[in-house]
Protein backbone atom coordinates (compact mmCIF):
# COMPACT_ATOMS: atom_id res chain seq x y z
CA UNK A 1 0.00 0.00 0.00
CA UNK A 2 2.61 2.56 1.08
CA UNK A 3 4.78 1.19 -1.68
CA UNK A 4 2.03 1.96 -4.19
CA UNK A 5 1.62 5.53 -2.93
CA UNK A 6 5.38 6.05 -3.03
CA UNK A 7 5.61 4.68 -6.56
CA UNK A 8 2.66 6.67 -7.92
CA UNK A 9 3.94 9.86 -6.27
CA UNK A 10 7.26 9.34 -7.95
CA UNK A 11 5.64 8.61 -11.33
CA UNK A 12 3.54 11.75 -11.11
CA UNK A 13 6.37 13.95 -9.82
CA UNK A 14 8.80 13.06 -12.57
CA UNK A 15 5.96 13.31 -15.13
CA UNK A 16 6.28 9.70 -16.28
CA UNK A 17 2.49 9.65 -16.15
CA UNK A 18 -0.04 12.51 -16.04
CA UNK A 19 -2.88 10.49 -14.60
CA UNK A 20 -2.85 7.29 -12.60
CA UNK A 21 -5.95 5.09 -12.52
CA UNK A 22 -6.22 3.28 -9.22
CA UNK A 23 -8.74 2.22 -6.60
CA UNK A 24 -10.20 4.60 -4.06
CA UNK A 25 -12.99 4.78 -1.53
CA UNK A 26 -16.46 5.04 -3.01
CA UNK A 27 -19.80 5.66 -1.34
CA UNK A 28 -20.59 3.47 1.71
CA UNK A 29 -17.95 0.74 1.88
CA UNK A 30 -17.60 0.40 -1.86
CA UNK A 31 -14.41 0.66 -3.84
CA UNK A 32 -14.36 2.69 -7.03
CA UNK A 33 -11.88 3.78 -9.64
CA UNK A 34 -10.11 7.06 -8.98
CA UNK A 35 -7.99 9.15 -11.28
CA UNK A 36 -4.97 10.53 -9.49
CA UNK A 37 -3.45 13.57 -11.16
CA UNK A 38 -1.14 15.03 -8.55
CA UNK A 39 1.14 13.77 -5.79
CA UNK A 40 -1.19 15.18 -3.11
CA UNK A 41 -4.04 13.01 -4.32
CA UNK A 42 -2.08 9.77 -4.00
CA UNK A 43 -3.13 9.32 -0.36
CA UNK A 44 -6.64 8.57 -1.65
CA UNK A 45 -5.36 5.35 -3.18
CA UNK A 46 -6.68 2.17 -1.65
CA UNK A 47 -5.49 -1.37 -2.20
CA UNK A 48 -7.24 -4.30 -0.58
CA UNK A 49 -9.01 -7.54 -1.44
CA UNK A 50 -12.11 -5.65 -2.64
CA UNK A 51 -10.10 -4.00 -5.41
CA UNK A 52 -10.96 -6.33 -8.26
CA UNK A 53 -12.29 -4.05 -10.98
CA UNK A 54 -10.59 -4.21 -14.36
CA UNK A 55 -9.27 -0.66 -14.62
CA UNK A 56 -8.10 -1.11 -18.20
CA UNK A 57 -11.67 -0.32 -19.18
CA UNK A 58 -10.82 3.36 -18.70
CA UNK A 59 -7.71 3.67 -20.82
CA UNK A 60 -9.62 4.21 -24.07
CA UNK A 61 -12.16 6.66 -22.67
CA UNK A 62 -11.70 10.08 -24.26
CA UNK A 63 -12.14 11.93 -21.00
CA UNK A 64 -9.25 9.98 -19.47
CA UNK A 65 -7.09 10.01 -22.58
CA UNK A 66 -7.07 13.78 -22.86
CA UNK A 67 -5.50 14.06 -19.40
CA UNK A 68 -2.19 12.88 -20.85
CA UNK A 69 -0.08 9.81 -20.37
CA UNK A 70 -1.90 7.11 -18.43
CA UNK A 71 -0.66 4.84 -15.69
CA UNK A 72 -2.95 2.12 -14.44
CA UNK A 73 -3.05 -0.25 -11.52
CA UNK A 74 -3.65 -3.44 -13.44
CA UNK A 75 -4.77 -6.86 -12.32
CA UNK A 76 -4.27 -9.91 -14.53
CA UNK A 77 -7.46 -9.22 -16.49
CA UNK A 78 -6.43 -5.61 -17.03
CA UNK A 79 -3.05 -6.69 -18.34
CA UNK A 80 -4.78 -9.04 -20.75
CA UNK A 81 -7.16 -6.28 -21.77
CA UNK A 82 -4.21 -4.11 -22.65
CA UNK A 83 -2.71 -6.81 -24.86
CA UNK A 84 -6.05 -7.48 -26.52
CA UNK A 85 -6.56 -3.76 -27.16
CA UNK A 86 -3.02 -3.62 -28.54
CA UNK A 87 -3.77 -6.48 -30.94
CA UNK A 88 -6.78 -4.46 -32.11
CA UNK A 89 -4.54 -1.39 -32.64
CA UNK A 90 -6.22 0.62 -29.88
CA UNK A 91 -3.18 1.05 -27.64
CA UNK A 92 0.41 1.61 -28.76
CA UNK A 93 3.37 -0.02 -27.10
CA UNK A 94 4.63 2.19 -24.26
CA UNK A 95 1.52 4.36 -24.34
CA UNK A 96 0.15 3.07 -21.05
CA UNK A 97 2.20 2.22 -17.99
CA UNK A 98 0.86 -0.65 -15.89
CA UNK A 99 1.60 -1.42 -12.27
CA UNK A 100 0.81 -4.87 -10.99
CA UNK A 101 0.45 -5.45 -7.27
CA UNK A 102 2.02 -8.78 -6.35
CA UNK A 103 0.44 -10.78 -3.51
CA UNK A 104 3.50 -10.10 -1.34
CA UNK A 105 2.92 -6.34 -1.52
CA UNK A 106 5.64 -5.51 -4.02
CA UNK A 107 4.91 -3.83 -7.33
CA UNK A 108 5.84 -4.92 -10.82
CA UNK A 109 6.08 -2.20 -13.43
CA UNK A 110 5.26 -2.97 -17.06
CA UNK A 111 6.41 -0.38 -19.55
CA UNK A 112 6.02 -2.45 -22.70
CA UNK A 113 3.80 -5.22 -24.04
CA UNK A 114 6.58 -7.76 -24.26
CA UNK A 115 7.12 -7.78 -20.50
CA UNK A 116 3.33 -8.29 -20.00
CA UNK A 117 3.37 -11.20 -22.45
CA UNK A 118 6.24 -12.83 -20.57
CA UNK A 119 4.52 -12.26 -17.24
CA UNK A 120 1.23 -13.79 -18.45
CA UNK A 121 2.88 -17.01 -19.63
CA UNK A 122 3.49 -17.91 -16.00
CA UNK A 123 0.18 -16.61 -14.64
CA UNK A 124 -3.16 -18.33 -14.25
CA UNK A 125 -5.50 -16.56 -16.68
CA UNK A 126 -8.36 -19.06 -16.91
CA UNK A 127 -11.87 -18.70 -15.58
CA UNK A 128 -12.47 -19.71 -11.97
CA UNK A 129 -13.60 -23.22 -11.04
CA UNK A 130 -16.93 -21.75 -9.86
CA UNK A 131 -17.55 -20.30 -13.29
CA UNK A 132 -16.47 -23.51 -14.97
CA UNK A 133 -18.93 -25.39 -12.81
CA UNK A 134 -21.81 -23.04 -13.65
CA UNK A 135 -21.11 -23.40 -17.36
CA UNK A 136 -20.93 -27.18 -17.02
CA UNK A 137 -24.24 -27.19 -15.14
CA UNK A 138 -25.90 -25.20 -17.91
CA UNK A 139 -24.40 -27.38 -20.60
CA UNK A 140 -25.78 -30.44 -18.89
CA UNK A 141 -29.34 -29.13 -19.26
CA UNK A 142 -31.50 -29.81 -22.30
CA UNK A 143 -31.80 -27.14 -24.98
CA UNK A 144 -35.26 -26.08 -23.88
CA UNK A 145 -34.23 -25.91 -20.23
CA UNK A 146 -31.36 -23.65 -21.25
CA UNK A 147 -33.78 -21.52 -23.26
CA UNK A 148 -35.99 -21.15 -20.22
CA UNK A 149 -33.03 -20.30 -18.03
CA UNK A 150 -31.73 -17.57 -20.29
CA UNK A 151 -35.19 -16.29 -21.11
CA UNK A 152 -35.79 -15.79 -17.41
CA UNK A 153 -32.46 -14.04 -17.01
CA UNK A 154 -32.89 -11.81 -20.05
CA UNK A 155 -36.39 -10.91 -18.92
CA UNK A 156 -34.76 -9.02 -16.06
CA UNK A 157 -32.58 -6.93 -18.35
CA UNK A 158 -33.44 -3.23 -18.28
CA UNK A 159 -31.15 -2.37 -21.21
CA UNK A 160 -29.06 0.03 -19.18
CA UNK A 161 -26.00 -1.05 -21.20
CA UNK A 162 -23.85 -1.06 -18.07
CA UNK A 163 -22.32 -4.31 -19.35
CA UNK A 164 -21.28 -2.55 -22.52
CA UNK A 165 -19.91 0.47 -20.65
CA UNK A 166 -17.96 -1.70 -18.23
CA UNK A 167 -16.44 -3.96 -20.85
CA UNK A 168 -12.88 -3.00 -21.77
CA UNK A 169 -13.43 -4.47 -25.24
CA UNK A 170 -16.60 -2.49 -26.05
CA UNK A 171 -14.99 0.66 -27.39
CA UNK A 172 -16.77 1.13 -30.74
CA UNK A 173 -17.87 4.72 -31.16
CA UNK A 174 -21.03 3.46 -32.79
CA UNK A 175 -22.26 0.19 -31.36
CA UNK A 176 -24.65 -2.01 -33.37
CA UNK A 177 -27.06 -1.41 -30.51
CA UNK A 178 -27.19 2.29 -31.39
CA UNK A 179 -27.78 1.72 -35.10
CA UNK A 180 -31.35 2.49 -36.11
CA UNK A 181 -31.17 2.23 -39.89
CA UNK A 182 -31.88 -0.68 -39.75
CA UNK A 183 -32.91 -1.07 -36.13
CA UNK A 184 -30.92 -4.23 -35.39
CA UNK A 185 -31.69 -4.21 -31.69
CA UNK A 186 -35.16 -3.06 -30.60
CA UNK A 187 -34.77 -0.18 -28.16
CA UNK A 188 -37.36 -1.22 -25.58
CA UNK A 189 -36.33 -3.81 -23.03
CA UNK A 190 -38.61 -6.70 -23.90
CA UNK A 191 -37.71 -10.36 -24.23
CA UNK A 192 -37.06 -10.26 -27.94
CA UNK A 193 -34.82 -7.23 -27.93
CA UNK A 194 -33.00 -8.42 -24.84
CA UNK A 195 -32.23 -11.77 -26.43
CA UNK A 196 -30.96 -9.98 -29.53
CA UNK A 197 -28.84 -7.64 -27.52
CA UNK A 198 -27.18 -10.26 -25.35
CA UNK A 199 -26.49 -12.69 -28.18
CA UNK A 200 -25.04 -9.87 -30.23
CA UNK A 201 -22.89 -8.79 -27.33
CA UNK A 202 -21.61 -12.30 -26.76
CA UNK A 203 -20.94 -12.83 -30.45
CA UNK A 204 -19.03 -9.55 -30.79
CA UNK A 205 -16.91 -10.52 -27.80
CA UNK A 206 -16.27 -14.07 -28.95
CA UNK A 207 -12.52 -14.60 -29.09
CA UNK A 208 -11.93 -11.16 -27.55
CA UNK A 209 -13.23 -11.65 -24.02
CA UNK A 210 -10.44 -11.65 -21.43
CA UNK A 211 -12.75 -13.05 -18.71
CA UNK A 212 -12.53 -10.10 -16.33
CA UNK A 213 -16.21 -10.48 -15.43
CA UNK A 214 -16.88 -6.74 -15.46
CA UNK A 215 -20.11 -7.18 -17.47
CA UNK A 216 -21.67 -9.39 -14.83
CA UNK A 217 -20.47 -7.36 -11.87
CA UNK A 218 -21.72 -4.14 -13.51
CA UNK A 219 -25.17 -5.65 -14.12
CA UNK A 220 -27.72 -4.12 -11.74
CA UNK A 221 -30.08 -7.03 -12.39
CA UNK A 222 -27.50 -9.73 -11.60
CA UNK A 223 -27.68 -11.47 -14.95
CA UNK A 224 -24.73 -13.89 -15.27
CA UNK A 225 -23.71 -12.31 -18.59
CA UNK A 226 -20.12 -13.35 -18.30
CA UNK A 227 -21.08 -17.01 -18.78
CA UNK A 228 -22.19 -16.31 -22.36
CA UNK A 229 -18.77 -15.09 -23.40
CA UNK A 230 -16.82 -17.43 -21.11
CA UNK A 231 -18.51 -20.40 -22.68
CA UNK A 232 -17.06 -19.44 -26.07
CA UNK A 233 -13.48 -19.30 -24.79
CA UNK A 234 -12.82 -23.02 -24.87
CA UNK A 235 -14.26 -23.84 -28.32
CA UNK A 236 -12.27 -20.97 -29.80
CA UNK A 237 -9.16 -22.19 -28.06
CA UNK A 238 -9.55 -25.82 -29.06
CA UNK A 239 -10.92 -25.06 -32.53
CA UNK A 240 -8.72 -22.19 -33.61
CA UNK A 241 -5.89 -22.22 -31.07
CA UNK A 242 -6.57 -18.63 -30.07
CA UNK A 243 -6.81 -17.06 -26.61
CA UNK A 244 -7.62 -13.38 -26.23
CA UNK A 245 -5.23 -10.98 -24.57
CA UNK A 246 -2.09 -13.09 -24.48
CA UNK A 247 -0.17 -11.53 -27.36
CA UNK A 248 -0.02 -7.89 -28.45
CA UNK A 249 0.34 -8.90 -32.09
CA UNK A 250 -2.27 -11.65 -32.10
CA UNK A 251 -4.72 -11.95 -35.00
CA UNK A 252 -8.39 -12.00 -34.04
CA UNK A 253 -9.65 -15.57 -34.35
CA UNK A 254 -12.73 -14.59 -36.35
CA UNK A 255 -10.93 -12.38 -38.85
CA UNK A 256 -8.66 -15.15 -39.99
CA UNK A 257 -9.12 -18.78 -41.00
CA UNK A 258 -7.40 -22.04 -41.74
CA UNK A 259 -8.41 -23.94 -44.87
CA UNK A 260 -8.79 -27.05 -42.72
CA UNK A 261 -10.90 -25.61 -39.88
CA UNK A 262 -12.92 -28.51 -38.47
CA UNK A 263 -16.70 -28.56 -38.31
CA UNK A 264 -19.27 -31.33 -38.40
CA UNK A 265 -22.48 -29.55 -39.34
CA UNK A 266 -22.06 -28.26 -42.90
CA UNK A 267 -23.39 -30.71 -45.46
CA UNK B 1 -56.41 -28.84 -38.12
CA UNK B 2 -54.23 -27.51 -40.86
CA UNK B 3 -50.94 -29.26 -41.39
CA UNK B 4 -47.90 -27.28 -40.28
CA UNK B 5 -46.12 -25.72 -43.24
CA UNK B 6 -42.65 -24.63 -42.18
CA UNK B 7 -41.39 -21.26 -43.29
CA UNK B 8 -37.78 -21.61 -44.37
CA UNK B 9 -35.53 -18.75 -45.33
CA UNK B 10 -32.44 -19.56 -47.36
CA UNK B 11 -29.48 -17.21 -47.36
CA UNK B 12 -27.33 -18.16 -50.29
CA UNK B 13 -24.28 -16.78 -52.02
CA UNK B 14 -24.60 -15.26 -55.43
CA UNK B 15 -21.86 -17.26 -57.09
CA UNK B 16 -22.47 -20.88 -56.17
CA UNK B 17 -25.68 -21.79 -54.40
CA UNK B 18 -27.85 -19.19 -56.11
CA UNK B 19 -26.62 -20.45 -59.46
CA UNK B 20 -27.07 -24.00 -58.18
CA UNK B 21 -30.67 -23.26 -57.24
CA UNK B 22 -31.11 -21.77 -60.70
CA UNK B 23 -29.86 -25.03 -62.16
CA UNK B 24 -32.36 -26.94 -60.07
CA UNK B 25 -35.06 -24.89 -61.73
CA UNK B 26 -33.76 -25.13 -65.28
CA UNK B 27 -33.29 -28.87 -64.80
CA UNK B 28 -36.99 -29.00 -63.82
CA UNK B 29 -36.27 -30.72 -60.54
CA UNK B 30 -39.19 -30.22 -58.17
CA UNK B 31 -38.56 -29.29 -54.57
CA UNK B 32 -40.60 -28.06 -51.64
CA UNK B 33 -41.94 -24.56 -52.04
CA UNK B 34 -41.50 -23.64 -48.36
CA UNK B 35 -38.21 -21.97 -48.98
CA UNK B 36 -37.69 -18.29 -49.70
CA UNK B 37 -34.29 -17.63 -51.19
CA UNK B 38 -32.38 -14.46 -50.39
CA UNK B 39 -29.29 -13.78 -52.46
CA UNK B 40 -26.14 -12.46 -50.86
CA UNK B 41 -22.85 -11.50 -52.48
CA UNK B 42 -20.98 -14.09 -50.44
CA UNK B 43 -21.48 -16.29 -47.37
CA UNK B 44 -18.87 -14.03 -45.75
CA UNK B 45 -21.49 -11.27 -45.90
CA UNK B 46 -24.12 -13.22 -43.98
CA UNK B 47 -23.95 -11.65 -40.55
CA UNK B 48 -25.30 -13.65 -37.62
CA UNK B 49 -27.69 -10.77 -36.90
CA UNK B 50 -29.43 -11.48 -40.20
CA UNK B 51 -30.15 -15.05 -39.10
CA UNK B 52 -31.48 -13.82 -35.76
CA UNK B 53 -33.77 -11.39 -37.59
CA UNK B 54 -35.09 -14.22 -39.76
CA UNK B 55 -36.10 -16.19 -36.66
CA UNK B 56 -37.72 -13.13 -35.16
CA UNK B 57 -39.70 -12.46 -38.28
CA UNK B 58 -41.26 -15.88 -38.16
CA UNK B 59 -38.86 -18.28 -39.85
CA UNK B 60 -39.11 -21.86 -38.58
CA UNK B 61 -35.89 -22.86 -40.23
CA UNK B 62 -32.94 -21.29 -42.00
CA UNK B 63 -30.65 -22.57 -44.72
CA UNK B 64 -27.26 -20.95 -45.16
CA UNK B 65 -25.44 -22.08 -48.23
CA UNK B 66 -22.48 -21.02 -50.32
CA UNK B 67 -19.48 -22.13 -52.32
CA UNK B 68 -17.50 -25.19 -51.29
CA UNK B 69 -14.25 -24.44 -49.43
CA UNK B 70 -11.55 -23.30 -51.89
CA UNK B 71 -14.26 -22.34 -54.41
CA UNK B 72 -15.18 -18.93 -53.03
CA UNK B 73 -15.48 -16.24 -55.67
CA UNK B 74 -13.64 -13.92 -53.30
CA UNK B 75 -11.16 -16.66 -52.29
CA UNK B 76 -11.71 -16.55 -48.53
CA UNK B 77 -15.29 -15.44 -47.79
CA UNK B 78 -16.61 -18.89 -47.02
CA UNK B 79 -13.61 -19.74 -44.82
CA UNK B 80 -14.32 -16.72 -42.67
CA UNK B 81 -18.01 -17.59 -42.65
CA UNK B 82 -17.24 -21.13 -41.53
CA UNK B 83 -15.34 -19.90 -38.46
CA UNK B 84 -18.18 -17.55 -37.62
CA UNK B 85 -20.76 -20.32 -37.85
CA UNK B 86 -18.72 -22.64 -35.66
CA UNK B 87 -18.72 -19.99 -32.93
CA UNK B 88 -22.30 -18.87 -33.53
CA UNK B 89 -23.67 -22.42 -33.31
CA UNK B 90 -21.88 -22.83 -30.00
CA UNK B 91 -23.47 -19.66 -28.71
CA UNK B 92 -26.95 -20.56 -29.96
CA UNK B 93 -26.71 -23.96 -28.36
CA UNK B 94 -25.61 -22.45 -25.07
CA UNK B 95 -28.40 -19.87 -25.22
CA UNK B 96 -30.92 -22.67 -25.68
CA UNK B 97 -31.80 -22.12 -29.33
CA UNK B 98 -32.17 -25.29 -31.40
CA UNK B 99 -29.19 -25.34 -33.73
CA UNK B 100 -30.97 -27.94 -35.87
CA UNK B 101 -33.15 -25.14 -37.20
CA UNK B 102 -30.21 -23.72 -39.11
CA UNK B 103 -28.89 -25.91 -41.91
CA UNK B 104 -25.49 -24.99 -43.29
CA UNK B 105 -24.41 -26.42 -46.60
CA UNK B 106 -22.01 -26.03 -49.49
CA UNK B 107 -23.82 -26.19 -52.83
CA UNK B 108 -21.90 -25.39 -56.00
CA UNK B 109 -23.34 -23.99 -59.22
CA UNK B 110 -23.28 -27.50 -60.70
CA UNK B 111 -25.17 -29.17 -57.83
CA UNK B 112 -28.77 -28.60 -58.78
CA UNK B 113 -29.74 -31.99 -57.39
CA UNK B 114 -27.94 -31.34 -54.10
CA UNK B 115 -29.84 -28.07 -53.64
CA UNK B 116 -33.18 -29.84 -54.06
CA UNK B 117 -32.02 -32.44 -51.53
CA UNK B 118 -30.88 -29.82 -49.03
CA UNK B 119 -34.21 -28.01 -49.23
CA UNK B 120 -36.34 -31.15 -49.10
CA UNK B 121 -34.40 -32.61 -46.17
CA UNK B 122 -34.50 -29.35 -44.25
CA UNK B 123 -38.24 -28.95 -44.80
CA UNK B 124 -38.76 -32.53 -43.65
CA UNK B 125 -36.62 -32.01 -40.57
CA UNK B 126 -38.35 -28.77 -39.60
CA UNK B 127 -41.75 -30.32 -40.23
CA UNK B 128 -40.88 -32.94 -37.58
CA UNK B 129 -39.46 -30.26 -35.31
CA UNK B 130 -42.61 -28.18 -35.47
CA UNK B 131 -43.07 -24.43 -35.42
CA UNK B 132 -40.41 -22.24 -33.80
CA UNK B 133 -42.58 -21.77 -30.71
CA UNK B 134 -39.91 -20.28 -28.48
CA UNK B 135 -39.24 -17.38 -30.77
CA UNK B 136 -42.89 -16.93 -31.66
CA UNK B 137 -43.77 -16.63 -28.00
CA UNK B 138 -41.37 -13.82 -27.31
CA UNK B 139 -42.21 -12.17 -30.63
CA UNK B 140 -46.00 -12.28 -30.28
CA UNK B 141 -45.89 -11.11 -26.70
CA UNK B 142 -44.09 -8.01 -27.80
CA UNK B 143 -43.95 -6.61 -31.26
CA UNK B 144 -45.87 -8.83 -33.64
CA UNK B 145 -49.51 -8.92 -34.61
CA UNK B 146 -51.35 -12.14 -35.31
CA UNK B 147 -50.31 -12.43 -38.94
CA UNK B 148 -46.73 -12.54 -37.77
CA UNK B 149 -45.77 -9.30 -39.46
CA UNK B 150 -43.88 -6.64 -37.65
CA UNK B 151 -45.65 -3.80 -35.87
CA UNK B 152 -42.50 -1.76 -35.86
Amino acid sequence: MSELIKKVTQLLNDKTVDVFIGYGKGSADRIRAIFVRSAEQTEKLVLNSACTQNLAGYILKQEVKHLGKIGVLANVAALRSMLQLASEFQVKDGEVLALFANPDGTLTEFIDFHSIEVFLTTTDTGITSDEQERIAQLEALTVSERWNFWNKEFEKCIKCYACRAACPMCYCHRCTTDVNQPQWIPVASHERGNLDYHLMRAMHLAGRCVNCGECASACPMDIPLNLLTYQLISPIKTGFGATAGMKADAVYALSTYKPDDKENFII
Amino acid sequence: MQEFEPKIVAFVCNWCTYAGADLTGTSRIKYDANVKIIRFPCTGRIDFMILMKAFENGADGIIVSGCHPNDCHYSTGNFHARRRWIVFRNLLNFAGIETERIQFSWVSAAEGFKWADVVNNTVKKIREFGPNENYKKIAVSTLFNEEGTSNE
